[in-house]
């Protein structure tokens, strides 16, 4: 039997879905028999002239994590969707854009600005910024170009699978890729690892009365590891949220902030937090409620936390 | 022939608004039935309650080309559903804090109570709005945010 020809590869992500895969452990041992790794540039040695080598198609399934900020990441992206049978969106970034796509909320001045200028730890007194040629001595230096949206890789490139999670949870990998080596499929377009259901709907924790008089930031309290987050004014994003994560952030009393992705029939995962966490608020009085709405301090970093490259707006007004 | 030109480069708003059935769609109703004029620039989608208008039609509407979205439902008390309306107003309010974070101006996305018997004020609150967006200029969402890559 030939084995499955799998790769792996990172744009703009913090390498933490690199970690959930070698999170497997033993498991990854154990998948050597069924599947080669034919390229996975931040666990072994692989050049990218090693893929563009590669005849195209030639990679059963590629795994990409990761936004795409830059135009390497669009390069790789290409390239890989050349090489690949089928390309699957590995984590939130890949799949919505994930923290990085909070940087849509600016641009790349904004960001450089701040990168480079603002911050009060930054000492750049000749303003240097990030150029993507420069000439020295030994000839020219360049580095990728820095787009001013953050896209995901579906709407950089086709992508057949979708693989949910900041990260995706070591069970639902494990699970994911041995789909792939034992089958079957399902139609393509499909979210893999996760549940079709909401992330309350496995919550151990007791709902009695859904009602928010008062929000409650993370800091400010300790909750009741029993009670429903919600009902407790804290910010909990699982009436929104896909499960299948084992509500992990819940049993260690944290509020989930919705990695998972909105659920099937979901467009828009903020708007739909939006609209389940304002109608519980407990107010009648134009007034009660202007309070609670200036309670919540941040709405688009909050609802839209690892989606809003893959939300209806995207970004903010250019 | 000039006045022609001058006509077609005017800045028509497209709006969409939900109204309620019970209250705000009657009231529409009844501005077309006394004939009191206003703009054509409205798309009236009838909802049964305007607790019924998920915050993610609006931004539906905005991302899909609408340059302004209005909701109408019953006044405070007189909601067919009880309280549908103050569910309404909760949304509302907390979307208006999100849009303007997305920097959409707040005269684009409105909520006003319009009973069955304010054809009238109906007629002066679409013919407000309107005139507020053609100042304003057209959204173009999609463009924009195509257009900055």
């Amino acid at each position: 039997m030939t084995k499955l020809k799998i790769a792996f590869n990172w744009a703009s992500s913090c390498g933490g879905c690199e970690i959930a895969i070698l999170e497997l452990g033993t498991k990854l041992v154990e998948l050597a028999n069924k599947v080669d790794i034919v390229f996975w540039p931040a666990a072994l040695d692989y050049k990218y002239s090693d893929l563009e080598a590669m005849p195209d198609n030639s990679i059963d399934v590629t795994f990409e994590n990761g936004a795409i900020q830059t135009s390497e990441d669009e390069h790789m992206a290409k390239l890989l969707r050349a090489k690949s049978k089928l390309l699957v969106a590995f984590g939130a970034c890949a799949y919505m854009g994930g923290i990085p796509s909070l940087a849509n909320t600016t641009n790349r001045d904004g960001i450089f600005a701040s990168s480079y200028k603002e911050t009060p730890t930054t000492d750049n007194p000749e303003k240097t910024f990030p150029q993507t040629k420069v000439q020295v001595k030994e000839g020219e230096l360049t580095i990728p170009e820095f787009y001013n949206t953050v896209k995901t890789l579906a709407q950089t490139v086709n992508v057949d699978y979708y693989v949910p999670g900041c990260p995706p949870v070591g069970e639902q990998v494990s699970k994911v890729i041995n789909q792939f080596v034992d089958g079957p499929l399902p139609p393509k377009g499909a979210v893999l690892g996760a549940s079709d259901r909401s992330l309350c709907h496995e919550c151990k924790r007791i709902r009695t009365d859904r009602k928010i008089a008062k929000i409650v930031r993370t800091y400010q309290t300790i909750p009741d590891p029993q009670k429903c987050l919600l009902e407790q004014g804290i910010i909990c994003m699982g009436p929104a949220t896909r499960g299948g994560c084992g509500s992990i952030c819940l049993d260690a009393n944290a509020p989930c902030r919705g990695c998972y992705g909105p659920l099937p029939r979901a467009i828009d995962q903020g708007g739909k937090m939006l609209s389940a966490l304002s109608s519980i608020f407990d107010a009648q009085s134009e007034e009660d409620i202007q309070k609670l709405v200036d309670s919540v301090p941040d709405p688009v970093g909050t609802f839209y936390r690892f989606s809003l490259a893959r939300s209806l707006l995207r970004r903010t007004k250019p | 022939m000039t006045a022609v030109v001058e006509l077609e480069k005017r800045f028509e708003p497209k709006i969409i608004g939900f109204l309620c059935r019970w209250c705000s769609y009657a009231g529409a109703d009844l501005a077309g039935t006394s004939r009191i004029k206003y703009p054509p620039n409205i798309n009236v989608i009838r909802v049964n309650c305007s607790g019924r208008v998920d915050p993610t039609l609006v931004i539906k509407a905005l991302a899909s080309g609408a340059d302004g979205v209005f909701i109408a439902g019953c006044h405070p008390g007189d909601c067919h559903y009880t309280n549908g309306n103050i569910k309404t107003l909760r949304r509302f309010k907390l979307l208006q804090k999100m849009l303007d974070q997305f920097g959409i101006e707040r005269e684009r996305v409105r909520l006003e109570w319009v009973s069955a018997s304010e054809g009238e004020r109906y007629a002066r609150v679409v013919r407000g709005m309107t005139e507020d967006i053609r100042s304003l200029g057209p959204l173009n969402w999609k463009h924009a945010v195509e257009a900055v890559a």
